[in-house]
């Protein structure tokens, strides 16, 4: 009797550790679901991170960068930067949270392995235009529909 | 058997005419445009490849003159693809017309560049390689190598149509991007695969936009549209006789407009250099680069959205 309730035992906690198992797998799974997209950003050497942005008081940088992004961009980050078939909304926190010479950055080097061409065939002043009208959007959950006039 | 009128066949010409641009006007308005940002260059490449999914049509003119021969229009059309980031496949058709003489369809080639590494650097290499299978009446100029020299385009195109040709042309391509310059050298060696000597060839070339910041308002003749550059490009002789003896040189000015709607137009005068060298070269071209046209045949054949 008491080998069974030991046995018993045993397997409850068995089922229990399998369990809590799972779960921290689940969550883990969920967390990189969450992250994988912008993981790059986290890539990027320091020393390129903390570039300032040229433009940055040049009042036309994000105006200018809205026709570039519309004309090389938009068609796969969708209208409005909020996502499209092929590329993620760069209106999400993680985005708009990044140093604008983090997104300088992947905008130079693409990201090649995940289809992101490279961009460094548009002059660096274009890529810096780029920059300011990427974070002049601001944050902005991809469910929702895209500005009327982005 | 009544004949044909002369007046019926001309209608029925016009007709196909009109149905062929009308079909590629369609096609044109159905499709998403995509701006490119070519640079001018006509023998050189550089680093930067298709946007995958994107295909890119393109098709050029060579205008030759040619001393101890007749003058000549060479074309081709090229079908540029980006399968993914870093591969751009490419396939072209080359035919010429050679004045008082005839037109000629000359073949096809086969290309492909790889991007070997993930980031951009201070020079970047890209890795070219190309099936050829062209007659010898080619006369694209696409590329110099060995000991090409004008002299071989002068006999009429009847006996340059019994020459065939296999070829397998490697290419290391060097190119950097600074501060809105791009610089590139192309190194090129080519087999002929009916046991021919590898022979080689190189062009190097610069080109820079004529403005490097975007303009605040959508425009067509901005300069930041225009790109203007130099090439310079030439044979290297063979395996058993490398340098430069017997080879031919050109220069080569260019400039494209990259239009926002897809369009680019491309025009490029080449001198030759030495006397073995075609006096003159003027080449032209037109492409179009079609937005997401992967995903586009892709729908059409899964019917997914």
């Amino acid at each position: 009797m008491r080998q069974k309730n030991f046995l018993c035992g045993c397997a409850v906690l068995l089922a229990v550790a399998i369990s809590c198992v799972q779960l921290a797998g689940q969550s883990a799974v969920q967390e990189s679901k969450v992250d994988v997209r912008y993981e790059e950003l986290s890539k990027v050497p320091e020393k390129y991170r903390v570039k300032q942005n040229p433009l940055i008081h040049d009042p036309e940088a994000a105006k200018a960068g809205g026709i570039l992004f519309e004309e090389h961009c938009e068609e796969c980050h969708g209208a409005g930067a909020i996502g499209g078939r092929k590329a993620p909304n760069l209106r999400a926190a993680e985005v708009q949270a990044a140093t604008d010479g983090t997104i300088f950055w992947i905008l130079s080097n693409g990201i090649v392995r995940k289809k992101m061409p490279v961009w460094s065939k548009l002059p660096e002043p274009e890529r810096w235009q780029l920059v300011s009208y990427i974070k002049s959007l601001g944050v902005r959950d991809a469910q929702t529909k895209p500005d009327a006039n982005h | 058997m009544t004949p044909i009128p002369n007046s019926f066949l001309f209608l029925i010409r016009q007709g196909l005419a009109g149905l062929f641009l009308t079909s590629i006007s369609t096609l044109l308005l159905a499709v998403t445009p995509a701006p490119a940002q070519e640079n001018p260059y006509f023998v050189a490449y550089d680093h930067n490849l298709e946007e995958p999914g994107s295909l890119e049509v393109e098709t050029f003119s060579d205008l030759g003159t040619q001393r101890k021969g007749h003058n000549f229009v060479s074309y081709w059309t090229e079908f540029e693809y980006g399968a993914t980031a870093w591969w751009t496949t490419e396939f072209y058709v080359d035919a010429q017309s050679t004045f008082h003489d005839s037109t000629v369809f000359t073949g096809f080639r086969w290309e492909n560049r790889f991007r070997p590494l993930k980031n951009e650097h201070w020079i970047n290499p890209v890795l070219y390689i190309e099936y050829e299978h062209i007659n010898g009446a080619d006369k694209i100029l696409k590329e110099v190598e060995g000991h090409d020299v004008e002299s071989d385009y002068a006999p009429p195109n009847s006996l340059l149509l019994q020459e065939h040709t296999q070829e397998l042309e490697l290419k290391l391509i060097l190119s950097s991007n600074y501060k809105g310059w791009n610089f590139t050298e192309n190194t090129l060696a080519v087999k002929d695969l009916s046991n021919q000597p590898w022979e080689f060839g190189y062009a190097i070339a610069a080109a820079r936009p004529l403005a490097l910041k975007g303009a605040s308002h959508k425009c067509n003749f901005c300069a930041q549209h225009f790109i203007a550059g130099v090439e310079l490009y030439g044979g290297l002789g063979d395996r058993y006789s490398f340098g430069l003896n017997n080879t031919s040189h050109y220069l080569a000015p260019a400039l494209a407009w990259n239009l926002p709607s897809g369009w680019t137009f491309r025009v490029e005068p080449s001198f030759g250099l030495n006397d073995q060298s075609h006096q003159f070269l003027l080449r032209y071209g037109v492409s179009y680069e079609i937005s997401g046209f992967g995903r586009m045949v892709s729908q059409l054949f899964t019917g997914s959205k």
